[in-house]
């Protein structure tokens, strides 16, 4: 798999580590109410595991070390968008 | 249906008769109007076996097996086909070692050649801490009464000359074996299984997918599928690497990620390894099938994918890791290779379990492992399904482990499914 990366165009895959569904940037910010240990539970173990389009985390390891949010299909394996994960996570409100 | 019973006096009494009075395995059957007491929903190796098992256990005849596909066609015929109960963790090596010792009686129980063959399977080691954790994990075989046999390096090369023992990054320095373990032919698993399940009155539906569940007051009514609605008393999803997408037509979200891992066939050769050999430093696994081919596989390609294919790193991977023991593999071309979906859990071990939802149940979650379980998966999910109790040997199999800090990971990777 090609990833265009948003920086340093296209790069194969092997240059990246997966981690997962990009709901992980998504930490529950409040750990002292009282659901929030359900909260961290849904977090931590709890997958969507999309057939179809699915937004993931990979981290450029072997290049700039960069965290990317990849849109790829899981059927087809083709990868329709590569943002910054950093602009993702500014985009809802959270830091870097 | 009469049922064929096979024996050698069969097969010779057959072929002096030109072959005439044979039978087809199993019945194909078609939904019934009024439905059954229990719907399995997925006719793989842990389906069949869960029907087999609930009918012969429970007596519970009145079920139905729905298959999308045909049988067979899923993981139980795209695994590399060992069997082993070498796992450390009390809460799995209980349940490996009795579908181990099921495998055991398997073909005589189901009067139906599985080719079970219990080579050995031998797991190398290449340093100090690896020796120990393998003495450790031993120790933790000998008390569930599974058996092993620690090797010396010496024995391993007398035993298999071709292993590269002094290559410079992973030097063999001993080996675990466990002498029952072995490979089974996969596909006479689900073919056996669905004969014995067919001869006891159980419907085994294929080319009927399940497009939702028909769920009222949160409890499970039944399935409908492209053949129509099923109803049923009781219903059992079973679907491995589909877990997330058919449980998710019940509004369930599960702790498992879906997963590609391919598995490899070289040409045929003549006999050299008589067991199946691992290599502890990286990721290989391989044995010689009867047809003579390498049949081994590695690590998952380690991305969210439905796609039963994988991509060419992992291959190269994979090939690395066998010429790091086995340097002669790469004499041997490589004649097939293929990928099958893994439902990858969060601790990397499986679930047998109640939902959230009156009468449905779920059994998936066996990341790559799910094969050698089958006669024990099926045999627990049937307790389950019938009693509405887990079986003794997998109470820990629980869908809320993770809320409860009771995770099984052999590996100590934590919440990471491609790491598993």
């Amino acid at each position: 798999m090609i990833i265009n990366h948003p920086l340093l165009g296209p790069r194969d895959s092997e240059e990246f580590v997966y981690l997962g569904a990009a709901d992980l940037i998504n930490r529950p910010s409040n750990w002292e109410h009282d659901a929030s240990a359900e909260d961290f539970y849904q977090y931590q173990y709890i997958r969507e595991n999309v057939a179809g389009d699915h937004r993931e985390l990979w981290y450029h390891e072997q290049g700039d070390q960069s965290w990317l949010v990849v849109t790829r299909n899981t059927l087809s394996h083709e990868i329709i968008n590569v943002e910054l994960a950093q602009d993702v996570s500014r985009g809802i409100g959270r830091g870097k | 249906m009469s049922k064929t019973r096979y024996s050698g006096f069969k097969v010779l009494k057959e072929a002096l008769t030109g072959h005439k009075g044979w039978e087809p395995t199993w019945r194909d059957a078609e939904p019934k109007a009024d439905g059954y007491d229990v719907v399995i929903v997925g006719g793989g190796g842990h389906g069949l076996a869960t029907a087999y098992y609930l009918a012969k256990n429970h007596g519970i005849t009145n079920v139905a097996v729905v298959e999308k596909g045909w049988i067979g066609g899923g993981n139980v015929g795209r695994n590399t086909t060992i069997i082993r109960s070498n796992y450390l963790l009390p809460g799995n090596e209980p349940f490996y070692e009795f579908s181990l010792k099921l495998w055991e009686n398997l073909e005589q129980d189901l009067n139906y050649n599985a080719m079970v063959s219990q080579r050995g399977i031998m797991n190398l080691i290449h340093s100090d801490a690896q020796r120990d954790a393998f003495i450790r994990r031993g120790n933790g075989m000998l008390f569930a009464d599974a058996g092993c046999e620690f090797i010396e390096a010496k024995e391993v090369k007398e035993r298999y000359p071709f292993l590269d023992m002094d290559n410079p990054r992973f030097p063999i320095k001993a080996a675990l074996s466990q002498p029952r373990g072995g490979t089974v032919r996969h596909d006479a698993v689900a073919w056996g299984y669905a004969r014995g399940a067919s001869d006891l009155g159980v419907d085994i539906i294929q080319n009927c997918e399940v497009t939702g569940f028909n769920i009222e007051n949160g409890k499970c009514l039944g399935v409908q599928t492209t053949k129509g609605e099923i109803k049923a008393g009781r219903v059992g999803v079973c679907v491995a690497g589909s877990s997330g997408r058919v449980m998710a037509k019940a509004g369930i979200k599960l702790p498992i990620e879906s997963h590609v891992l391919q598995a490899f066939v070289t040409e045929g050769l003549k006999p050299v390894m008589d067991n199946v050999i691992t290599f502890g430093a990286g990721h290989f696994y391989c044995s010689q099938s009867d047809k003579g081919g390498l049949v081994f596989g590695g690590d998952i390609d380690g991305y969210n994918t439905y796609a039963q294919r994988g991509n060419l790193p992992v291959v190269e991977d994979v090939c690395s890791g066998g010429m790091a023991i086995m340097p002669m593999i790469g004499r041997a071309r490589l004649l097939r290779m293929w990928g099958g979906v893994m439902d990858m859990s969060m601790d990397g071990s499986p679930f047998i379990d109640s939902t959230e939802i009156d009468e449905l149940f779920f059994n998936g979650g066996w990341c790559y492992g799910g094969f050698k379980a089958t006669p024990a998966s099926g045999y627990c999910y049937a307790h389950l399904l019938a009693t509405n109790s887990s079986h003794e040997v997998a109470t820990a199999y629980k869908l809320d482990r993770f809320r409860r800090g009771a995770m099984i990971d052999e590996k100590g990777v934590g919440a990471q499914p491609n790491l598993h």
